[in-house]
């Protein structure tokens, strides 16, 4: 298992990045995340996706589906593409600290 | 008189029917199933049909020949399920319906409204479906006459009902356009919302290299947003443009309508169910089987078949004031057509993905796991013989409903 440092903490990862343990999560490691994935600003709006995905996770047991986060949360698929552009469901899962969605099988 | 009624008619509601009928005592259960067609389609088939290997007439029989005789069927639309009142309201005669055990069998279906401009001028002209049966049909009339061009299949998101289903498509294209002699003119491109392949990493590899090797392009991480008819492309979420001369789409997959209308189902109208006794989870006197059930494993027949023997045990356990028992593990198991008379199979659950093996006598087979075979082709072809004249009437099958590890490897 390979280890990383957000601010200032050290933090298990997997091969692709996502925190290992979401409970090590907290809002300064989201930030920095973030920045890693090229969002420089954490936004009103990039927080009420990120708050849904962990509330989601902490009910369902996993990141959330993009269909999830847009009926959930409201916002459109095309404003979630310009929060968080190419993979949104997949990227803000990492941001948030959870594993990456599994919604397809 | 105690009531069991099963909504919907397809193949997971009919060996329900079937299973069901020899279980309880008909002195004290009446068992009613309604459905709103009366025509059965064997839905593996409708791939078939573009590439002339079947016939609309391969694939439809009357549904009322698969039912057993003591069980009422009902012929009309579902108004409203009324789960806290143990009602259904039917559309014909505005009948309602009292029942003491409900099974939700009202599968999955296409929803290509959900993708902006994809039932534009085109639809059916240039851009096709093949999950019904129109669709199919029409894209064999157009492929019959087709010169040649860029030929594109998107998959518009997930889960879709057979996962394979789009693979197996893009094989037999590369297979039909060389049987016709053009194979040279024609472009095939694959645009998935997956990474890759397939949704699981080993046979996403295996199944990505055939499709290299059948030159088919793939353009991964896809989320199409619209369809623009006028200029030929479809347009990704991220602003890729992919052009086409044919569109061939698998359109959003959701659960039944009354489903939503009833209040029932999650974000895509699928009934939330456990992953393991297949008991709804809301309602302990409701149990969800096939397609229409929010379980994370794929939506096919083979699936319905696996939950088949888990619910009716629960079922029955629950009438007998029984807990239920957390048995369902997922098992699907899905022939792959590969084109050039071969054929794959793939075994896997929740948990495990699908391995290279034998299946399913250990190191015998006759079936090669995750590997091109001509005898999977020919399982394949058989299997609509069993879908019809064993697996529908509740037949048994020689496999387990739990997978096993035995004759695979890693």
């Amino acid at each position: 298992m390979t280890t990383k440092e957000f601010a200032g903490a050290t933090m298990e990862v997997n091969e692709e990045g996502f925190l290992v343990d979401p409970q090590m999560w907290n809002k300064d490691i989201a930030v920095a995340i973030a920045k890693e994935e090229g969002i420089d600003e954490l936004t009103e709006d990039h927080w009420k996706v990120i708050e849904f995905c962990r509330q989601s996770a902490t009910d369902n047991g996993a990141a959330p589906t993009l269909r999830q986060i847009t009926s959930g949360t409201g916002i459109t698929t095309k404003e979630l593409f310009k929060l968080y552009p190419k993979g949104p469901a997949k990227k803000v899962a990492k941001i948030s600290g959870l594993g990456k969605p599994e919604g397809c099988v | 008189m105690k009531t069991l009624l099963i909504l919907g008619g397809g193949t997971a509601g009919t060996m329900v029917a079937n299973k069901m009928s020899h279980h309880l005592d008909p002195l004290e259960w009446r068992i009613i199933i309604v459905d709103e067609n009366e025509t059965h389609y064997y839905q593996p088939g409708f791939l078939f049909i573009p590439f002339e290997i079947y016939s609309p007439s391969d694939v439809v029989k009357p549904k009322r020949d698969f039912y057993p005789s003591n069980v009422e069927f009902v012929h009309s639309q579902i108004e409203i399920i009324e789960p806290d009142d143990n009602r259904v309201r039917l559309t014909r005669d505005n009948r309602a319906i009292d029942y003491d055990y409900l099974v939700i069998a009202t599968g999955s279906r296409i929803v290509p409204e959900e993708t902006e401009g994809l039932t534009d001028n085109g639809w059916r002209e240039n851009v096709f479906d093949f999950y019904t049966l129109e669709g199919a049909t029409a894209l064999n009339r157009f492929l019959k006459f087709w010169k040649g061009g860029r030929l594109v299949l998107n998959v518009a998101e997930m889960p879709i009902k057979c996962p394979v289903a789009p693979l197996e498509f893009l094989f037999l294209a590369d297979w039909f356009f060389h049987e016709r002699g053009i194979r040279d003119k024609v472009e095939l491109v694959y645009a998935t919302p997956l990474p890759g392949a397939f949704t699981k990493p080993k046979a996403s590899s295996i199944l990505g290299d055939m499709l290299k090797d059948k030159n088919i392009l793939v353009e991964p991480d896809y989320m199409i947003m619209e369809v623009d008819h006028d200029k030929s492309v479809i347009r990704s979420y991220d602003e890729r443009e992919v052009p086409y001369d044919v569109l061939v789409s698998v359109p959003v997959n959701m659960g039944s309508e009354v489903i939503d209308r009833s209040g029932m189902g999650n974000e895509l109208s699928f009934v939330p169910t456990d992953n393991h006794t297949l008991q709804s989870e809301n309602w302990e006197n409701v149990w969800v089987i096939g397609d229409a059930a929010d379980v994370p494993t794929s939506k096919a027949g083979s699936v319905a078949h696996f939950m088949l023997d888990v619910l009716i045990e629960n079922m029955l356990r629950h009438m007998e004031g029984l807990d239920p028992l957390p048995k369902f593990d997922g098992h699907a198991n899905c022939f792959i057509e590969s084109g050039f008379e071969n054929g794959i199979l793939i075994d896997f659950n929740y948990d495990v993905e699908p391995l290279p093996g034998k299946y399913p006598l250990p190191g015998f087979g006759p079936f090669s796991l995750l590997k091109e075979s001509p005898v999977n082709h020919w399982g394949k072809m058989m299997f609509r013989w069993i879908y019809w004249n064993v697996l529908l009437k509740g037949g048994e099958m020689p496999f387990e409903s739990q997978m096993t590890m035995a004759g695979k490897w890693n």
